[in-house]
């Protein structure tokens, strides 16, 4: 059969634009989403103090990006607009993550199938609830599907290792310390050296908070928080006495070779995330090795 | 307008593009300019007795802050429209602004200000300075001037913490925009000229908050005592002026508890003195 010169069937297009999206956004570093006592919790490794992964959308909304900056900067301030408007327009309580997540996901999808290069990026939408119930985290991947992520989300760089650590170490309603803790070491490759302060961006959506539950951990206040989650892993952990004793999730333990490790823990996620930590990547992230030099 | 998620696909991208600046109102005055507090048509008569105005606000710097106050009362010609309305509002974290003149027009431009200083820290990624916020409220002030003229006239009055400079900063306006920045305090609306008369005599330099906003306390009693459009504080419904205090600490409202302590101490003193205290001749 004979093929006019540069034909490409739709599925071969389809299939490329997702390969290549998927390598740029496995470039980056990971970023980490996770419910806390009191809120929601954002953490990137990020050496840029001036390029931000994490930023503030509105009163209980908070966005986390990896991938493209100057493509998720985009859809920040158009998140930015949207949630602006739509507040101003009705109240400020009317303004919800499940809007955004939808905002988001119609113009990711339509710039998939529309344009020739899709956008390299993966977002998560929070929204901080009153109780813990209301909490709600939402991934957004380059093609417009929408995850409802249950407690925990991550995503770029090699995100279903540091998923499946995430997974490993995540109890629900964990203090900020010891929640912080746990991104870090989901963040951190086993036997791999945490990243120091001065390269983390770190904020919350606290509930506890008047008006603006968005607020960024920095200086004084982040290290001492890390202090602490460093002492909780260095003494026995506290925890462990709701734990079976049988497997102790360690730091020095390389977690992700053994995600099939399946604790009969009950602070498990009752959900599973849509990530199973079992399903390789459906392509392998072959681009650069993370080394760390990428601002991104 | 319904959510723009409802308009055809093309218009959501222009959430998207040619977006202006980091300044809200200009966003909204492309995107849905109907949203803005600004009347096309034209008023066939001036309207400006039969909508309710609000009256009197003060604010005062003290050390390392600064302290507004304002009564509760809305006025309609003579009658009394709202005996519990609040026209002090939070502006952002270091800032507040209180609203004199007609109501309706002021609680919105309360409330697109504040979406306006709070949409720009988010896409700036800073806080916007005190001279910006006070320029952008000018802006405002002055796109209502052809509702002023037919009788819908509101003056702000801003006060913010700037932290730069580590003190609280006033700002006044009148009705064609600004800003006029003021020194130690100043006083809008029809009881102004009785309360700036007052601060005038009570002012102390380097005050601290507790007394400033005994002071300004004082002088919104000196204020409603002479202007009938000003309320005093209604000690049977108990409804207390509305007090905010801005300093490093930020912004926060006195408690109805701790302002009615501050009006009972007033009102007893009253009793025995009742215009108050008196300042020293020499």
């Amino acid at each position: 059969m004979s093929m006019p010169f540069g034909y490409a069937s739709p599925e071969q297009i389809m299939r490329d634009k997702a390969d290549y999206a998927r390598k740029g956004i496995a470039r980056g570093r990971s970023v980490v989403v996770l419910q806390y006592e009191d809120g929601i919790l954002f953490v990137a490794p990020n050496p840029s103090r001036a390029l931000h992964k994490i930023s503030e959308i509105y009163d209980r909304i908070g966005f986390a990006a990896v991938g493209r900056y100057n493509e998720f900067e985009e859809l920040r301030l158009g998140g930015i607009r949207y949630a602006d408007i739509n507040g101003y327009t009705y109240d400020r309580s009317d303004v919800t993550g499940r809007g955004l997540a939808n905002l988001y996901a119609s113009n990711l999808g339509r710039i998939f199938t529309e344009s020739i290069k899709s956008l390299e990026v993966e977002v998560v939408v929070a929204e901080v609830g009153d109780t813990p119930d209301g909490d709600a985290i939402y991934r957004l991947t380059f093609d417009g599907s929408v995850f409802d992520e249950h407690g925990f989300a991550a995503m770029g760089g090699q995100a279903e290792a540091v998923a499946a650590r995430l997974k490993e170490r995540y109890r629900e309603s964990m203090a900020l310390g010891e929640a912080l803790g746990v991104a870090l070491a989901a963040l951190t490759e086993p036997g791999g050296e945490r990243p120091p302060v001065g390269q983390l961006e770190v904020a919350v959506l606290d509930r506890n908070r008047e008006h603006r539950k968005f607020l960024r951990l920095t200086g004084g206040r982040l290290e001492r928080l890390l202090g602490r989650s460093a002492e909780q892993e260095g003494a026995p952990e506290k925890p462990s006495a709701e734990q079976p004793s049988a497997e102790q999730p360690s730091a020095e333990q390389p977690s992700a070779e053994q995600p099939s490790a399946e604790q009969p823990k009950e602070q498990a996620s009752p959900t599973p995330p849509p990530t199973g930590p079992d399903t390789p990547p459906p392509t392998g992230p072959d681009g650069d090795v993370d080394d760390g030099s990428s601002p991104l | 307008m319904a959510s723009h998620r409802d308009l055809p696909a093309g218009l959501v991208n222009q959430l998207f593009q040619n977006t202006g600046s980091s300044s809200f109102t200009e966003f909204v005055g492309s995107y849905a300019p109907e949203l803005l507090p600004h009347r096309e048509t034209v008023l066939a008569t001036p309207i400006s007795d039969q909508v309710p105005h609000a009256t009197t606000i003060i604010a005062a710097t003290f050390a390392g802050g600064v302290v507004m106050a304002g009564d509760r009362r809305a006025t309609s010609g003579n009658v009394i429209s709202q005996r519990d309305v609040e026209k002090v509002y939070r502006a952002d974290d270091y800032s507040c602004m209180g609203i004199a003149g007609t109501a309706s027009t002021g609680i919105e431009m309360a409330r697109l200000y504040r979406v306006e200083l709070e949409h720009y820290e988010k896409l700036e990624g800073r806080t916007m300075s005190v001279a910006g916020k006070a320029n952008r409220l000018a802006t405002m002030i002055r796109g209502n001037l052809g509702m002023a003229m037919q009788g819908l006239v509101v003056v702000p009055l801003f006060a913010a913490y700037d932290p730069d400079k580590g003190e609280g900063r006033i700002f006044s306006y009148d009705v064609a925009g600004g800003p006029y920045e003021r020194e130690r305090f100043d006083a809008i609306g029809s009881g102004s000229i009785f309360a700036r008369g007052s601060l005038k005599k009570l002012y102390r330099e380097g005050a601290s908050a507790d007394d400033m906003t005994m002071t300004l306390i004082q002088a919104l009693y000196d204020a409603a005592d002479d202007d009938s459009a000003t309320g005093g504080p209604d000690v049977t419904r108990k409804i207390w002026p509305i007090v905010s205090v801005v300093d490093a600490d930020g912004y926060r409202r006195l408690t109805d508890e701790q302002v009615s302590g501050y009006v009972e101490r007033m009102l007893e003193a009253r009793l025995i003195s009742p215009d108050g205290p008196i300042a020293p001749l020499r």
